[in-house]
């Protein structure tokens, strides 16, 4: 069990390596001179010289990595000279709504996905079973944005139960907080239900053609309990895994919702950034997710422990 | 009478290879009995046993007859009704108990269930009879087992589990579909004295499906034959064994090799073909992290093989036969040690010199269904080989006709694909295209295990036609001890990678020197039985 | 041995194993390869016919006939003089462009891109996944750089590599296929390796076959299957992706017209004038449906076990 855990974490590194380097490399293989690049169009001579110098942009490429990377490693990522700040203010100032409208986001997809793949699996071919995938297939067809705007339109403007856009930070009152957070939970988790759904389905659907479940209902077990004790339990990990591998999706999808929404997190911070071609933030909050990405992915191998006693023993 | 079948049909959806899956089919098992129920792949035997206990797929449905346990009609009874007579009064435990089991469940919640179930026992009532019925299907230190899971346990454990999970209710019918045919012989034969025996303490009626008359001969009461849904010939098992009535049920008879050695070695002036000397394997698992676990799947194998002789080498699963056929085939190299064909090392063999020993080593693998691309034509499969070997294509196609014919294929069928062809039509396929080379020696691995008994004795006749015309030499991989009497010259038997005992194959089968060997010929099933053919052959 | 359900014969095999007419034939009856086939036809028609389907120059400005609402019939005035009447029948925008036009044209681009990023991340991940499949060696290594590439969120990647290069179709396209090329490697080295393990490779090796001709032969046809439906899958992803590039403002310059823009340029006006979303959205919203329907169609009828492969780890 331990070998497992630790080959695991040991595992993450050389990921983190390459996104690092990867990270890394963007601003790098930008033609033309990355100092003035990063100090921007109406920076000064002196100022490009400065960046050039604390970047160690005359060292060598893999010098300059080490540097880069263990500023990073210690927390500073750079300073923005678009915003006229450090990058890691910035994040922290952007970082709530993000995690916030995620967090939201996961939860509702899950609680909405699964039982649905359970039930298009139970009812394998049915009219039902078509129908949940129809819509799932519809859920990722439908771009994010437009979606969101479809929702806006119909339940802010037309409907006027929830605000159009914006957001309200916890610290101001839950209520707020969360009534901007349903329209873009909502627009945001569809695509993620969409693909948890489908793999659910298929997984309890591959489940039930297993050799256990015929044993289970040779036992006479009532179907409920076959599906929901047997058949589920096994298809758990191949579920969890597509909720750590959305992940990335969902991140993509956090960018464009939030530009929607206008809400002020770190997809709207990338956007602006990218506009601005402010590399130190655009290397930051890829790198962040990224880690974030491998971290979470890391916690699904570790809930393979306590699902697949294969995995323990 | 516990169960009574009566007339039961079952069609077969449009399209399947006829109308029913089975028509007709009568039979009855009173209490206390043990009825086989046989017939080759496809004769609709899990069929009846799926009826049985409701849980047909829903592809299939039962348009006629009926199925009465106890005096209640099976097919007209409600579905929650069907479900509580399941566990209680009839129970099934299957083929494969390796994934019969719920892999994320510990093996003592699984049979715990059904008490849960079907009875009101409390929680410490359930377990202590979980772990009595344990110690009834004697597996060693039941309170270890109630709390592991499945894959920590070995095939035979696991059946057993099945066992006690089928009978902890004590039904009155238990139905046993092919329960042994995936175990050694050596645990088969544990398992079918458990269920003899459990069976007469509690006076249950089983129906117990196989394809082995050798199982039948060793546990029946009552035979029922089944052909292609129809129930050709039933009675007592002794009769229907020794003197059957219906013409199919003796071709099948006929067709199941006996225990008795058929061939005698060749003479010994004969040279050595193949020699291995030293020939060990060993598979490193683990990581790099924890302890290696290492396997040793081949340990110091000595064998030699004379032109034109039939060897075959005879184990259980995991006592290394595959991966010494394998070395010796070169699709595997081994850790230590040497393999010499006519003197030259093959091991030892590179580049050139290592494909040209290609040609003279073929093998013909064990499963007729993947052995073959399902995307390639048959005739592509037989040509490859010579095409790998600079044949025109004209030149290869060629070979390949003339090998088909030998095969007794036609060769206009070398246009067609795989699926178009049945089980024993391909591994006449897979016979030509180990030939096409044109080998010296032939190693069969395998070659009939997953065929019916009476495709497999056809395809055991064209192999010894085969080696004949063409002399070659045969090395004979199987864990059928019947194929092996049935075919080989000489015998190498294998225990965990070790050569136990060799010697020609009448003195191995009737003066066996090691006590594994005389366990393994102790626990072939149906051993002291004759059967029909055997009073008629020489 | 114990047999499966419908035909009392042989185990059941993937439908692909069957000459290539009868897949034909099996693929024309599946009602989501019909649809989604048929609509994506209707659409690669009208995108290929935009000119001569009662369209005008959809880059031409003329804040005459700017914010029209849909079905209004007005004038147009060309470069060179002429004038004639025109039904806009989608509206005009902010600038006086006629959506109609802009969206007819916008298709082009999207079907380009979609296609263009399936088929050369098919090929690049196939010949990388062939490579790591076959090549002891080189399988560890490649795997983690593809696993760290698949940490970096594709769309954040495609957003800072379109920063970096100026934004052309070119940029767009490469910048798309990069970050899905680590999940097609995947999927052809995990297919790859169960080919591998198949007894008639094992059996073709034993006749003398050598690794080039295995390639050919016996790998390669087994892999076709899924790579296809994949690619149609990507092709869906890729169109969303684009469109979503464009809607932040990163991605093709505004004068050429693509759904995403024409919905960035209309976003500002949403509340007032939502057609410039709308008919856009619904365009885009279609095409990808069609394209994932076509998809799913193709993966039931030519590799059912799709959606388990790649889900375990």
């Amino acid at each position: 069990m331990f070998r497992f855990l630790l080959t695991r974490l040991l595992a993450t590194i050389p990921v983190l390596f390459v996104v690092a380097v990867a990270v890394f490399l963007i601003l790098r293989l930008t033609p033309g001179d990355p100092a003035a690049v990063i100090a921007g169009d109406s920076a000064t001579t002196e100022q490009i010289e400065q960046i050039r110098a604390s970047l160690g942009l005359d060292q060598s490429i893999p010098a300059q990595f080490a540097i880069w990377a263990g500023n990073a490693l210690r927390g500073n990522l750079g300073e923005s000279f678009f915003f006229k700040k450090q990058v890691s203010e910035l994040i922290g100032q952007c970082i709530e709504p993000t995690l916030a409208l995620a967090v939201c986001t996961i939860v509702l997809a899950v609680a909405v996905a699964v039982p649905l793949g359970v039930l298009a699996a139970w009812h394998h071919g049915s009219w039902l079973d078509r129908v949940l995938m129809g819509f799932s297939t519809l859920g990722f067809s439908i771009p994010v944005f437009v979606l969101g705007y479809l929702l806006i339109w119909l339940v802010s403007m037309k409907l006027g139960w929830l605000p159009v856009q914006g957001y309200r930070r916890l610290a101001e009152g839950f209520g707020p907080f969360i009534r901007h957070l349903i329209l873009p939970s909502i627009t945001l988790s569809i695509v993620y239900i969409a693909v948890i759904a489908r793999i659910t389905r298929a997984a309890v659907s591959e489940a039930l053609t297993e050799d256990y479940v015929r044993t289970a209902r040779a036992k006479g077990l009532p179907e409920r309990v076959v599906v929901l004790r047997h058949a589920l339990r096994n298809a758990a990990v191949p579920i969890v895994t597509i909720i750590g591998i959305g992940i990335a999706v969902l991140i993509g999808g956090v960018v464009i919702t939030e530009s929607v929404y206008s809400i002020p997190g770190l997809g709207r911070l990338t956007v602006a950034a990218v506009l601005a071609r402010d590399f130190p933030t655009i290397q930051a909050v890829i790198l962040l997710f990224s880690v974030a990405y491998v971290l979470i992915n890391l916690l699904i191998d570790v809930s393979y422990l306590f699902l697949d006693p294969r995995i323990r023993y | 009478m516990t169960l009574s079948i009566e007339r039961l049909t079952v069609r077969l959806p449009v399209g399947g290879d006829r109308e029913n899956a089975i028509a007709d089919v009568s039979l009855d098992v009173p209490a206390g009995e043990i009825q086989c129920l046989v017939g080759e792949s496809g004769s609709g035997k899990s069929v009846i046993a799926q009826s049985v206990m409701g849980l047909l797929p829903r592809t299939l449905r039962a348009t006629a007859g009926q199925i009465r346990l106890a005096g209640e009609d099976l097919l007209q009874v409600a579905s929650e009704r069907l479900r509580r007579l399941r566990g209680e009064k009839m129970a099934m435990i299957f083929q494969e108990p390796m994934t019969a089991l719920n892999p994320v469940m510990s093996c003592g919640t699984q049979v715990d269930e059904l008490l849960r179930q079907h009875t009101t026992l409390g929680a410490t009532a359930r377990k202590s009879r979980v772990l009595q019925m344990f110690e009834h299907v004697r597996l060693p230190d039941p309170a270890r087992i109630y709390a592991a899971y499945p894959h920590q346990l070995s095939g035979g454990q696991r059946q057993r589990i099945m066992i006690a999970m089928a009978l902890i209710l004590k039904p009155a019918l238990l139905i046993a579909d092919e329960p042994t045919t995936a175990l050694d012989v050596t645990t088969q034969a544990e398992i079918l004295r458990l269920i003899r025996e459990l069976q007469r303490e509690s006076g249950t009626a089983v129906l117990f499906i196989t394809h082995d008359f050798g199982v039948v001969a060793e546990i029946a009461d009552r035979v029922s034959v089944l052909k292609l849904g129809e129930l050709v010939e039933s009675g007592p098992a002794r009769e229907v064994l020794r003197s059957p009535r219906h013409p199919y049920t003796q071709m099948l008879l006929a067709a199941v090799p006996t225990l008795q050695p058929r061939k005698t070695p060749i003479e010994g002036s004969r040279p050595v073909q193949l020699r291995t000397r030293g020939l060990s394997k060993v598979f490193h698992g683990g990581g790099w992290l924890g302890k290696r676990r290492d396997v040793k799947a081949a340990d110091n194998v000595q064998i030699e093989v004379k032109r034109g002789e039939t060897l075959g080498i005879v184990g259980e699963s995991g006592s290394g036969k595959s991966t010494v056929a394998r070395m010796v085939a070169r699709l595997i190299d081994p850790t230590a040690g040497e393999v010499e064909l006519d003197g030259r090392s093959l091991t030892g063999a590179k580049g050139g010199g290592e494909r040209e020993m290609r040609r003279r080593v073929q093998v013909v693998f064990q499963d007729p269904y993947r052995s073959l691309n399902p995307r390639r034509t048959v005739g592509a499969a037989i040509a490859e080989g010579p095409l790998n070997f600079g044949a025109s294509r004209e030149q290869a196609w060629r070979r390949a006709s003339e090998l088909m014919s030998l095969v007794r294929l036609s060769p206009g069928a070398l246009k067609r694909y795989p699926h178009e062809f049945s089980g024993g039509q391909r591994q006449r396929v897979c016979i030509a295209r180990a030939l096409a080379l044109d080998p010296e020696l032939l190693i069969a691995d395998e070659a009939v295990s997953a065929l019916d008994v009476s495709v497999q004795a056809e395809i055991l006749q064209l192999l010894e036609d085969i080696q004949q015309r063409l002399h070659l030499t045969l090395l004979f991989i199987t864990h059928d001890l019947r194929v092996a009497a049935q075919i080989c010259n000489r015998i190498v038997v294998m225990q965990h990678g070790r050569v136990v005992e060799e010697g020609p194959v009448a003195q191995v089968f009737q003066a066996p020197r090691e006590a594994y060997t005389r366990a393994l010929i102790e626990a072939a099933p149906g051993k002291g039985f004759r059967f029909a053919a055997a009073q008629t052959q020489a | 041995m114990s047999e499966p359900a419908a035909t009392v014969a042989e185990p059941a095999e993937p439908f692909l194993d069957a000459p290539p007419r009868e897949v034909a034939r099996k693929l024309l009856r599946n009602p989501a390869v019909l649809v989604g086939g048929a609509v994506l036809a209707l659409l690669l028609l009208i995108a290929v016919l935009a000119p001569w389907l009662g369209t005008v120059d959809p880059t031409m400005l003329d804040p005459g006939n700017r914010d029209l609402l849909p079905g209004v019939a007005g004038e147009v005035t060309t470069l060179t003089g002429e004038t004639f009447a025109h039904t806009f029948w989608m509206g005009t925008d902010s600038y006086g462009r006629d959506i109609y036009s802009r969206v007819l044209f916008g298709g082009r681009v999207s079907l380009i891109v979609g296609v263009a990023v399936a088929l050369l991340s098919l090929a690049i991940g196939m010949t990388i996944g062939l490579c790591a499949g076959y090549i002891r060696g080189l399988d560890s290594v490649v795997m983690r750089i593809m696993d760290g590439l698949m940490a970096i969120p594709g769309i954040l990647l495609a957003i800072a590599l379109v920063a970096m290069w100026r934004a052309s179709l070119f940029t767009v396209v490469v910048a798309i296929t990069i970050p899905e090329i680590p999940r097609v490697t995947r999927l052809v080295r995990s297919l790859v390796l169960t080919i591998r393990e198949e007894p008639y490779v094992e059996a073709a090796r034993s006749v003398g076959t050598p690794t080039a001709a295995m390639l050919y032969r016996h790998v390669l046809p087994n892999t076709l299957a899924p790579l296809i439906v994949q690619g149609t899958y990507i092709c869906a992803l890729a169109i969303l992706v684009e469109a979503s590039l464009s809607f932040l403002g990163v991605g093709l310059p505004t004068d050429i017209p693509t759904w995403g823009n024409i919905m960035a340029e209309g976003r500002l006006q949403f509340q007032q004038f939502p057609h410039n979303v709308l008919f856009p959205g619904a365009f885009l919203a279609l095409t990808v449906l069609a394209v994932n329907m076509l998809g799913d169609g193709l993966r039931d009828t030519l590799d059912p076990r799709f959606n388990e492969r790649g889900v375990r780890r």
